[in-house]
């Protein structure tokens, strides 16, 4: 069973999120920088399913080279090797066609990315991925179990979920409870300074959207009290003050 | 040129983010808008949505397409999009349509952009606004191929409501069986509540509930708002309630117009999922509770008293 696992390197959830450059790019300063949410879920149902299955487990990700510490970290959890594709990710289409590249050329079982990143939050890149290497696309995956070369889903619906079947080889994006995080344990630490790291350059540079300039939500101003015995006065801000109701 | 919208039902009605999706559609100001609707619903609906903005509803009732196949929807949606002759395609941002239009995106060449906040502006070149960060910032994106696919975020856009009824056409699909790899085996679904991403109002409960026996003082008070209700994911990750409650950074994010939380500390992981909400209440016995600092309206006291009387209070005031 070979296990591919997209992982995107981005601000931690608590970050503080600003621009520079005339709110053309992303201020990294003091940002902590953290494997994303989704494909952390990804990563860690990759790692069990190699554990019960045998077989390995590759982590791939495109940026530049301030990703490599969130890389080992995904080295550290259980990937056996790992790929950078190094660029900027300039926009899904790019990311989706770098990943179709490794996809092709892989030969892997089974692709598992996160359902979306969380910075850019588009969910796009694993449906690219899916049509450009002509594999099916199943997202988003809350569980996932792999019986002689089918794979058992459960996919989030409106209200509820899925259930389906698909034969290997196909993408998922993926989001919980398909496992737990992993937290990496010295052992991993120790062992992910040695595993291969492969820098490659990425396959051409065309895009689809191009970014003009970024911007902040207005702040929100003071929260207003009410005393827990007059709840009615809440329910009359809500209707002539706010009108949501 | 003209407009396709790619419209979802849910138990055979049109959802309310699919309206919006059509009313955007007609906002852009394009050309003709097509809606296309695949699965069964009845014909009053489908001419129905005239009143949105669409002029042609093209349809599908083919049984295959009922449940929502990744790979097949695409194909269908690609099919149609030349079909009508479109350069924009919109659909509202959803487990299926997310995937779908990524699909599509690469089968037409087409630029795509989601999360959309609103309209494009069209002065120069074509831009449009995409919540990113989870709802903490937003980018203006250009998009740059003459084929486009938008995907709106909820309240992106008012409902237009005054459109004539629309013409309804069965369309014809060339389905392959390669679109059909993947199979749907049965569904799990909540009948009769109100969808948590499409809900208008939502009232989520956390920790401070204190057990799952108690979920009725928020369902009660959703029942009164006629609100969907949601949890934290301490409440989900315990099984207190079902995962497709859970609301945060790795759950939904909902963008209601009014979001009440009740017991919920707020965490920065919460809060990333109902930043969008237009008005937030927060009710914690916890005064120094971080959510209190991310709402418009607070109360600081005991959720099982506060929220029976508030669930009393809305009665009052909507007989």
């Amino acid at each position: 069973m070979k296990i591919l696992v997209c992982i995107t390197n981005v601000p931690d959830t608590t970050s503080r999120i600003a621009f520079i450059n005339n709110d053309t790019e992303f201020d990294k300063s003091g940002i902590q920088y953290v494997i994303g949410p989704y494909d952390d879920f990804a990563l860690a149902r990759a790692v069990e399913l190699k554990e019960e299955l045998g077989g390995t487990v590759t982590a791939l990700n495109v940026g530049e080279a301030y990703g490599d510490p969130v890389i080992r970290k995904a080295l550290a959890i259980g990937a056996d090797d790992a790929i950078r594709i190094n660029s900027f990710p300039k926009d899904s289409f790019f990311v989706a066609k770098q990943i179709a590249e490794v996809v092709k050329k892989g030969g892997y079982d089974l692709v598992l990315m996160g359902r979306e990143s969380s910075d850019f939050n588009g969910g796009q890149v694993h449906g690219m991925v899916g049509e450009m290497v002509g594999l099916p696309v199943v997202s988003p995956v809350m569980k996932l179990d792999i019986e002689n070369g089918k794979a058992k889903i459960a996919r989030e619906i409106d209200g509820g979920k899925e259930f389906l079947e698909v034969n290997l080889p196909f993408i998922a994006g993926c989001q919980e409870p398909i496992a737990e995080w992993k937290i990496p344990n010295m052992r991993g630490i120790m062992s992910a300074r040695t595993k291969p790291l492969q820098v490659l350059e990425p396959v051409g540079d065309e895009t689809r959207i191009s970014l003009k300039k970024f911007s902040l939500p207005p702040e929100k101003g003071e929260v207003k009290m009410i005393d827990e015995d007059n709840v009615e006065e809440l329910v009359q801000l809500l209707k002539n003050e706010a009108k949501v109701i | 040129m003209s407009v396709l919208v790619f419209v979802e039902l849910a138990a055979g009605e049109v959802k309310g983010s699919s309206l919006e999706a059509i009313s955007y559609g007609h906002a852009l100001g394009l050309g003709e808008v097509t809606a296309l609707v695949l699965g069964i619903t009845d014909e009053r609906k489908m001419t129905g949505l005239g009143k949105y903005g669409a002029q042609k509803v093209l349809y599908s009732d083919d049984p295959k397409l009922e449940k929502g196949i990744i790979q097949a929807y695409a194909s269908v949606v690609a099919q149609v999009f030349d079909k009508v002759n479109a350069s924009v395609l919109v659909f509202a941002k959803s487990s299926l349509g997310d995937p779908v239009a990524a699909n599509v995106s690469v089968k037409l060449g087409a630029s795509l952009a989601s999360n959309v906040v609103e309209l494009p502006e069209t002065r120069n070149g074509f831009v449009v606004k995409r919540s990113i960060y989870t709802g903490k910032a937003f980018a203006e994106v250009e998009m740059q191929e003459d084929k486009k696919i938008i995907g709106i975020k909820k309240n992106a856009i008012s409902l237009k409501e005054d459109g004539a009824d629309a013409s309804v056409e069965k369309v014809e699909i060339d389905l392959s069986d390669e679109d059909f790899q993947v199979q749907i085996t049965s569904e799990e679904k909540a009948s009769g509540e109100i969808l948590l991403p499409e809900a208008d109002v939502v009232v989520s409960g956390g920790r401070g509930m204190k057990g799952p026996e108690n979920w009725h003082l928020i369902e009660d008070l959703a029942k009164s708002l006629g609100a969907a209700t949601g949890c934290s994911k301490p409440v989900s990750d315990m099984d207190w309630r079902p995962h497709h409650e859970h609301v945060g950074q790795t759950g939904l994010k909902v963008a209601p117009s009014l979001y009440i939380a009740i017991g919920i500390s707020g965490a920065i992981q919460h809060l990333a999922g109902v930043n969008s909400s237009k008005v937030i209440v927060v009710i914690n016995k916890d005064a120094e509770a971080p959510f209190f600092k991310a709402a418009d309206y607070g109360i600081v006291g005991d959720a099982f008293e506060v929220v029976p009387k508030l669930t009393e209070a809305i009665k009052a005031l909507t007989n």
